[in-house]
């Protein structure tokens, strides 16, 4: 079974503050694991690990093969090594600077490309969304770039073979079980599994120069300029800024019994009753 | 002269200390006071590799040197001793003897389950009256046929009755050599052998979360071939095994001198009296400037000794040295960060109170500073 996971490299939001008077993040005194230089700490985007773990327990399982691809600036590649460090066989880094400041759009376009060049693939697996976009959008963009069933919210995979997939995916209200032919790309959620920590051999052998990590710009994907990065992106962000947030309470007036009855109301009227 | 480590140490060492601080800090002091073995922070431990850390790949190892085992097993005692005391069992004196003594059949099938942590080997030596005096083995092994026969029995037996332990590699008394003293070999018992039993010793001071046995050898029968090298190489192998030994328990010094002199240097900084964080004050500012330099000494010579082994240089004194020197360190270093916490420093609320009784092993354990004094003693040419 040939696996492809798509990951993102993030800033550590559990050891980053946010300055509140100018909302910038606060970098000091962080390190990476793999680059102790590297104050700027930068980690594997939490919901990836999952994906990772995912492709490596499988491929324990199933045997194969799995990839991992990410986009991003050349420190990229710790999170690519960390990756192999638990187990995946191979990393593709994405890094040219016409690759920068893409939306999601052109984020999809970029890994969809990829991804064709690789050809051989039955499963794709995302994280369900980064900790610093949020969006929740690269995952499925893919598989409509890729013209592929798509399975978002994985919380667990029952069944897999050379041809189909039987997974539970996550709902507001409760879960669901889909079945899908192969290939299929899936977006998984943190319940899924508990991802390990590297290997300290692979890890090594995964920073080092003969780390089996491909490094790929917009010439090797045949992509123009035009097409990805900021000129392929279809948004743009005019404006970032923390929202103000309002807490909306209320306080029921009356009696005990009044007010009682006014919560049940309520209640009912929001649907939790 | 270069004193920075490479960056594959710098790789393992942050890799390791991230591990510690999320998977065993959380557990250690519960599992101390339960004084109970985990199989999860096992199997966790055994994903990271590190149970076959200087054996080589050809038996599923991780092929590294000596100093990365050490920085491993540092960065575990700083979260806690229990846990490094497995590692530094599993390595050193679990899959050590049988690698480097060990014949190529023995080597391929214990070696890879040991090496994958699926497996736990525990090194016999110390028997109730063989502590320091381990030439004294009384646990004898006769030929008959083409079997040992095993009597006798061992104590204080590191990893010998976990669930997943896979037998022992024991010291026996096999004869008497030409000079009239005993003539020591190593004979390899696995579990499950009739007349071998291992049983898990409690109400320890220290160390509570990791195994500790009595192994019971009652007419137990093994074939010929398990011996582990030649006949008579037993003591020689057990001090071979040891000088490896000390430098994990120097180790573990080290890693508890660091964890005790951090968790002094957090609470001081926090804890106000007299209107000011008490590290302000000379007397405790004092007590961690010292703590800083005598751990920085450690380092430096647990790393030189380390060096000389990887090196292939004799090492064996730097060994003792480092073992002395780590243990009594962390003793230092436990008194001071105790008496930094004051009150709460005798609560086990903090972790500082395990630190102060899982220091005193290391003293003891491997060889006690005394014997690690004669030791010296000797390779200085002083008696």
């Amino acid at each position: 079974m040939n696996i492809i996971v798509l990951i993102k490299q993030v800033p550590d939001t559990t050891e980053i503050k946010i300055d509140p008077k100018t909302g910038t993040l606060i970098r000091e005194g962080v390190e990476s694991i793999i680059n102790p230089d590297d104050r700027h700490a930068s980690i594997i985007n939490p919901d990836d690990r999952h994906a990772i773990e995912l492709a490596v327990s499988l491929k324990q399982d199933h045997g194969g093969k799995a990839r991992v691809i990410s986009m991003g600036p050349p420190q990229t590649i710790d999170a690519i090594s960390e990756a192999l460090g638990m187990g995946i066989d191979e990393g593709i880094l994405l890094t040219d600077r016409n690759f920068g400041g893409a939306d999601t759009w052109a984020t999809a376009y970029t890994l969809g490309k990829t991804i064709e060049k690789i050809k051989k693939y039955d499963l794709v697996i995302c994280g369900r969304q980064a900790i610093d976009g949020d969006t929740a959008q690269i995952g499925p963009q893919v598989a409509e770039f890729l013209n592929l069933p798509q399975l978002t919210y994985v919380t667990q995979v029952e069944q897999i073979n050379e041809k189909r997939i039987v997974v539970q995916r996550a709902l507001e209200d409760g879960y669901e079980r889909m079945e899908s032919p192969l290939p299929v790309l899936i977006t998984v959620i943190g319940e899924i599994n508990k991802p390990r920590h590297p290997r300290v051999d692979f890890l090594i052998n995964a920073c080092k120069d003969k780390a089996n990590i491909k490094i790929w710009d917009a010439a090797d994907l045949g992509v123009t300029v035009q097409e990805i990065g900021l000129g392929g992106s279809l948004t743009r962000v005019i404006k970032t800024f923390s929202p103000k947030i309002k807490r909306g309470g209320e306080i029921l007036k009356g009696n005990k019994e009044e007010v009682v009855n006014q919560l049940i109301d309520r209640l009912h009227e929001k649907h939790f009753i | 002269m270069d004193f920075s480590l490479s960056m594959e140490h710098e790789i393992l060492r942050k890799s390791v200390r991230d591990f510690s601080e999320k998977e065993i800090k959380p557990v250690a002091r519960e599992l101390d006071e339960k004084e109970e073995f985990s199989y999860d922070t096992m199997r966790a431990m055994a994903g990271l590799g590190l149970f076959g850390m200087f054996v080589s790949e050809e038996y599923e190892g991780q092929g590294m040197d000596y100093i990365s085992y050490i920085i491993a097993t540092e960065e575990i005692a700083r979260v806690d001793g229990s846990h490094a005391a497995t590692i530094a069992a599993g390595n050193s004196l679990g899959t050590g003897p049988l690698y480097y003594y060990g014949t190529e059949e023995q080597k391929r099938k214990y070696l890879p389950e040991a090496c994958r942590g699926e497996t736990l080997w525990a090194f016999g030596l110390t028997e109730p009256n063989a502590g320091s005096d381990a030439g004294n083995t009384q646990t004898t092994a006769i030929l008959d046929g083409d079997e040992w026969v095993i009597n006798g029995s061992k104590i204080f037996i590191t990893n010998g009755a976990t669930d997943i332990t896979a037998g022992t590699v024991s010291l026996c008394r096999t004869g008497t050599r030409k000079d009239g003293k005993p003539e020591l070999t190593c004979i390899v018992v696995e579990k499950g052998t009739p007349g071998f039993e291992a049983r898990e010793m409690h109400g320890k001071l220290m160390w509570r979360a990791s195994n500790t046995s009595e192994l019971y050898f009652d007419d137990c029968r093994v074939p010929k071939e398990n011996l582990l090298g030649p006949i008579g190489d037993g003591f020689h192998q057990m001090l071979g095994t040891l000088d490896g030994g000390r430098l994990s328990i120097a180790a573990m010094g080290l890693g508890g001198a660091q964890g005790a002199f951090e968790m002094g240097m957090k609470y001081s900084k926090e804890r106000v009296q007299f209107g000011r964080p008490i590290s302000t004050f000379q007397v405790n500012a004092f007590k961690l400037a010292d703590m800083a330099t005598e751990i920085e000494c450690a380092r430096l010579l647990l790393y030189k000794a380390c060096w000389l082994r990887d090196n292939e240089k004799p090492f064996a004194k730097h060994a003792a040295m480092a073992k002395l020197y780590c243990s009594e360190v962390m003793g230092m270093c436990v008194d001071h960060a105790v008496q930094l916490h004051g009150g709460y420093g005798l609560m086990k609320e903090y972790d500082i109170e395990r630190f102060y009784r899982d220091h005193k092993l290391l003293e003891i354990g491997e060889g006690t500073s005394e014997v690690q004094r004669i030791v010296i003693s000797r390779l200085i040419d002083a008696v």
